[in-house]
């Protein structure tokens, strides 16, 4: 050994660690880009891959609803009126259902130990695989709900929404497994929002005398707003992406109708349901739809992360 | 100012006890109510799913059924099996896929780069990718690897569907890794450099380690939800009604069996039996993906301890 000093002079780092240091860090550098590169590339290759269909039917093809590829002649318009219809009606009814559940399980309404159940329920919710979702909305849920769809069409046929008889699936089951599908979601974002409201807003109102839901409608509710939207908008991209509980349930028809009663299609739907077995023009359009569905969902999931930077108050 | 209000104090005690029949506490006892309907609500599709499942797929459930092929169609006597296996090797290639790359990702996310331009970008992306639908997933795959024919000449694998799902393990892996890092105090990492240690040995060796457990519970989560996933699943991995041949290449780049694909593709045939197929397939999954979060969920207590 030589003296004793030299154990507190600076280590020289060997060359060999040194290297490994900057390759380790390069590589983490190469994982993380990966994300970036496989975002790309879906744009670029579903665009490139809708290219064909694009300059042939133009923005036409969003409108005009004929899918028919033995002629060759395609227009996506009754599957994105489907996504956009199932999703905001799916919307519609999740919100109120989440939020009163987020609002139940996180005030302190009943014991805790029931709410954590009901939370840990909603949970496993959303790990129940959207297929088997289809599978009991085919034979069960579908069987189950008819007459009453039956007793809709009888009663308001002269209105549009109900014009067409029900003839099993249709558009009304699909949002009703939509429904299914993103409450989990909306529920437990609004949840982690609720909780995250700090106690002393609560307390305040508390302390100046106002009842339960007088503080939660006036106060907690507004504090955990920004969160809730969010949440609220990732759903509504999620319902428009959702793909096997839909296709297996709402029936697939590329003849646009205004009712819900009727067999409907959405972009996702379509999509699992021809790509296996499509060729040639057909695969360009597809893409083309694909296209709308991406550009659909990105604007709804960026617009959701801004909304949550906006909003979100300073506490 | 103050004296008034000590007179009017001692003039009238407010009568501060709670009245039930009050307007406001009437209204805030009936949305509580309609809070509890709406709950019960929530909670009802889960029960009545679960229920079915159990019931009509595991009164099938039979030694047979779990280790023979389906029938064609038509035919009455079968099982599941390739499905069953076919879900593990995808969902297991998807890992194989997803797993180091996120982990890497979100190692340089938590460890190298907490502000910087490269890693707000790659947290955004990280975002956006998880709200891509899950069958874009499948459209990007069939683009690039279906149609390229790149894997050894074949079209629809196993490969490209475990590709498929990696694309949809991606972001949360890389997000469960960066926010368990986050959670490792900066002391244990000041504490692994000053002894000298170096950066790459101070994340391999100390900080990985202790975010171990957040890191494992994110990544059972992601595989659950991958072995669920159909869409990618029906035009990159297809389906085959045969053993694959695992030991050899050719196996994992052929099309490939899946429950969740067997489910969607028997669902709708006309055939009782296939059905009934269905349901037992919906079974095994189901109880597959459910023993999966509540393991993640033991694993996430585990680490609380």
């Amino acid at each position: 050994m030589s003296a004793p000093d030299s154990r507190y002079l600076l280590r020289s780092r060997p060359l060999a660690e040194k290297l490994v240091d900057i390759s380790f860090r390069n590589l983490s550098i190469a994982m993380a880009s990966v994300v970036a590169i496989v975002l790309l590339a879906i744009l670029i290759v579903v665009f490139q891959g809708s290219l064909e269909s694009m300059a042939r039917y133009g923005w036409k093809f969003l409108i005009t609803s004929d899918w028919n590829p033995v002629d060759d002649q395609y227009g996506a318009g009754a599957a994105i009126y489907g996504t956009l219809i199932t999703s905001l009606l799916a919307l519609m009814v999740a919100v109120p259902l989440g939020i009163g559940t987020a609002i139940f399980i996180t005030e302190n309404i009943i014991p805790k130990r029931i709410r954590d159940v009901i939370g840990l329920m909603v949970e496993l919710l959303a790990a129940i695989p959207s297929v088997v979702l289809g599978l009991w909305a085919i034979f069960v849920m579908e069987p189950f709900i008819r007459p009453g769809l039956e007793l809709l069409y009888q009663l308001f046929n002269w209105f549009p929404l109900f014009s067409t008889p029900p003839m099993g699936p249709g558009t009304i089951p699909a949002v009703l497994i939509l429904v299914v599908m993103i409450l989990p979601i909306i529920t437990a974002i609004s949840r982690d929002c609720l909780n995250q409201v700090p106690p002393q807003l609560r307390q305040a109102a508390y302390g100046v005398g106002t009842t339960r839901w007088g503080a939660i409608v006036n106060v907690i509710l507004p504090a955990a707003i920004s969160g809730i939207i969010g949440g609220v908008m990732l759903a509504l991209g999620r319902a428009m992406g959702e793909t096997m509980a839909v296709t297996m349930i709402i029936g697939n028809s590329n003849n646009f109708s205004v009712s819900l009663l009727a067999p409907g299609n959405t972009i996702a739907a379509m999509l699992a349901n021809q790509f296996g077995e499509a060729d040639g023009s057909q695969v360009s359009s597809l893409m083309y739809a694909a296209f709308v569905l991406i550009v659909l969902t990105l604007c709804v999931n960026i617009f959701a992360q801004w909304i949550v930077k906006r909003l979100s108050l300073k506490y | 100012m103050t004296h008034t209000l000590t007179h009017n104090h001692v003039e009238a005690t407010p009568d501060l006890s709670y009245k039930p029949f009050q307007r406001r506490n009437i209204s805030s006892r009936a949305l509580s109510f309609l809070a509890a309907l709406f709950a019960v609500i929530a909670v009802l599709p889960l029960i009545l799913v679960l229920g079915y499942v159990l019931v009509q797929g595991g009164s099938k459930i039979s030694l047979a059924l779990l280790t023979q092929l389906p029938p064609p169609p038509g035919l009455e006597d079968g099982g599941i099996a390739n499905a069953i296996v076919g879900t593990l090797v995808v969902t297991a290639i998807a890992a194989l896929i997803a797993v180091p790359v996120g982990v890497g990702g979100g190692v340089f996310l938590a460890e190298y780069s907490q502000s910087g331009w490269f890693a707000q970008f790659i947290r955004f992306g990280t975002n956006v990718l998880a709200g891509v639908p899950s069958i874009i997933a499948g459209v990007f795959i069939y683009g690039t690897i279906v149609t390229s024919r790149i894997l050894f000449g074949n079209a629809y694998s196993a490969v490209a569907g475990g590709m498929s799902l990696a694309v949809l393990m991606l972001p949360t892996v890389i997000k469960t890794t960066d926010e368990g890092l986050k959670l490792v105090p900066d002391d244990l990492r000041r504490g692994a450099l000053g002894v000298g240690a170096s950066r790459f040995v101070t994340v391999v060796r100390i900080t990985l380690p202790a975010a171990l457990t957040p890191i494992a519970t994110g990544v059972v989560l992601g595989i659950a939800r991958a072995a669920g996933e159909t869409a990618p699943l029906i035009f990159t991995a297809l389906f085959s009604p045969f053993w694959s041949d695992l030991l050899t290449p050719e196996g994992i780049f052929a099309p490939i069996a899946t429950l969740s694909v067997m489910i969607y593709n028997f669902a709708i045939m006309p055939y009782e039996f296939h059905n009934e197929l269905a349901w037992a397939a919906s079974f095994v999954l189901v109880v597959m993906i459910l023993a999966l979060n509540l393991f993640s969920r033991w694993l996430a207590r585990f680490a609380a301890k």
